[in-house]
């Protein structure tokens, strides 16, 4: 376990600077005027980080006054004894990543805060944060792409559209938090 | 939808943290030892293993400050992430500029004819799919969209009723929704404006989840399409589309 662990992590690691050598090789391949390039592309990512702001406040608000009167810890109370009733009793500290689960398939930007919010709480490498960073990495807002793909179209019978694709996001959600449990618990 | 919940949670946490400091000011601060709590950490790193008794002043500064907090822990966060979205976006540009998203389209392309045995060969969905793939590996999601859009009108052009997804749409959209991402570049940038020493250490992982989920929505798509429940006819009661806030 302890090499497949280091394995994993070394090619993490190199997954960026490896990126980043493919993209400028390919970009030196193709003659592309590469700094003028760059930042063409760069100004844009003030824009984009600044735009979520407003996205940000209003999801970390909510959290933290759902947070903040205790309502949260009395339904973690709740759900660790379910979980102790089913057997999973080792397993409850996942709980907290239940908000993040739930709201990953409906809206991006709230999802944005619920794992921002983690990372405030428990920090970001914690055995939570890596957990979230897993789960969070590993779906997609499958309700808003749904709607605004079909919609674009007027399909309006989705058939098996969305139980398929639920049941891929119950996969991620799921496979992501045994592998936190199996890299980081 | 979002906006009721959005509501109904801010109305739901003030009034039951109004609840809860009313009851715990009103009856003896010894005999509400009921309201146990048994979990980690609350927020603000006290240590909550004895029963919250909080009275209704200590609850009242609680939630203004959880308020107050929110707003700032946003704009910070924000602020630590347009250094590192604009390295990211810069290098992209450089992928954009130099067709990677094309190469990559080229090596994608014999998955096609075996994910989308309906799409005739050479047909202009298949090229607008290609391309929308290949940008969403790429983390390119601003160019992934209108690739998307571009694909479900080609798709549906070579559907027989309008108002009813395909086989091919719905094996789209699952794979849109399951995407593998080389290299999620924005939440690298959350971990890193959350103060990570280790920003980067979950890609594979992540690639490994995500290489899952894929695999299971092709499979849940193929096996679903199928179903009698889920063929195609004028008078099927086939689940419609739900209805869900823009991102």
């Amino acid at each position: 376990m302890d090499s497949f662990q280091l394995m994993m992590d070394t090619v993490s690691q190199w997954t960026i600077p490896g990126t980043i050598l493919l993209i400028i090789l390919w970009g030196a391949y193709k003659r592309v005027p590469m700094y003028e390039s760059f930042v063409t592309g760069a100004k844009e990512g003030f824009t984009v980080a600044v735009t979520i702001i407003p996205y940000l406040v209003a999801i970390l608000f909510i959290i933290k006054i759902f947070t903040a009167s205790g309502a949260l810890e009395d339904i973690k109370v709740i759900g660790n004894w379910i979980f102790a009733q089913i057997g999973l009793g080792d397993y409850t500290e996942s709980i907290e990543l239940l908000p993040l689960a739930m709201t990953r398939p409906l809206t991006g930007g709230g999802a944005r805060g619920v794992l921002l919010e983690i990372f405030d709480t428990q920090g970001p490498d914690s055995f939570l944060g890596k957990t979230a960073t897993l789960m969070m990495g590993s779906t997609e807002t499958t309700f808003y792409i749904m709607t605004v793909y079909y919609g674009s179209i007027q399909v309006k019978k989705i058939r098996h559209t969305l139980p398929a694709c639920l049941i891929a996001d119950a996969t991620g959600i799921l496979a992501a938090v045994i592998l936190g449990y199996i890299l980081y618990g | 939808m979002l906006n009721k919940i959005w509501f109904w949670l801010l109305l739901v946490g003030i009034l039951y943290g109004f609840g809860k400091a009313a009851y715990n000011s009103w009856s003896q601060p010894e005999a509400t030892g009921t309201v146990g709590i048994v979990a980690k950490d609350s927020p603000e790193g006290v240590v909550a293993t004895k029963p919250d008794r909080r009275d209704l002043q200590e609850m009242g500064r609680d939630i203004n400050g959880a308020a107050l907090d929110a707003a700032e822990l946003a704009v910070s966060i924000c602020i630590s992430l347009i250094g590192i979205m604009a390295l990211w976006l810069g290098l992209l540009n450089i992928a954009k500029d130099a067709g990677l998203v094309d190469a990559l389209a080229r090596l994608l392309s014999p998955l096609m004819r075996w994910l989308f045995p309906e799409i005739p060969e050479g047909h202009p969905a298949q090229g607008a799919m290609l391309m929308n793939i290949s940008a969403n590996v790429l983390g390119l999601d601003n160019a992934a969209t209108p690739m998307g859009l571009k694909a479900m009108q080609e798709l549906q052009t070579l559907n027989p009723h309008k108002d009813t997804a395909t086989n091919a749409m719905a094996m789209f959209l699952a794979i849109n929704t399951s995407n593998v991402t080389l290299v999620p570049f924005t939440i690298i940038g959350y971990r890193v404006a959350a103060g990570s020493t280790d920003p980067a250490g979950q890609l594979v992982p992540i690639i490994l989840v995500t290489s899952v989920t894929t695999m299971v929505a092709i499979i849940a798509v193929r096996t679903l399409s199928r179903l009698p429940r889920y063929a195609v006819a004028e008078d099927s009661t086939a689940s419609t589309s739900e209805s869900s806030e823009v991102d």
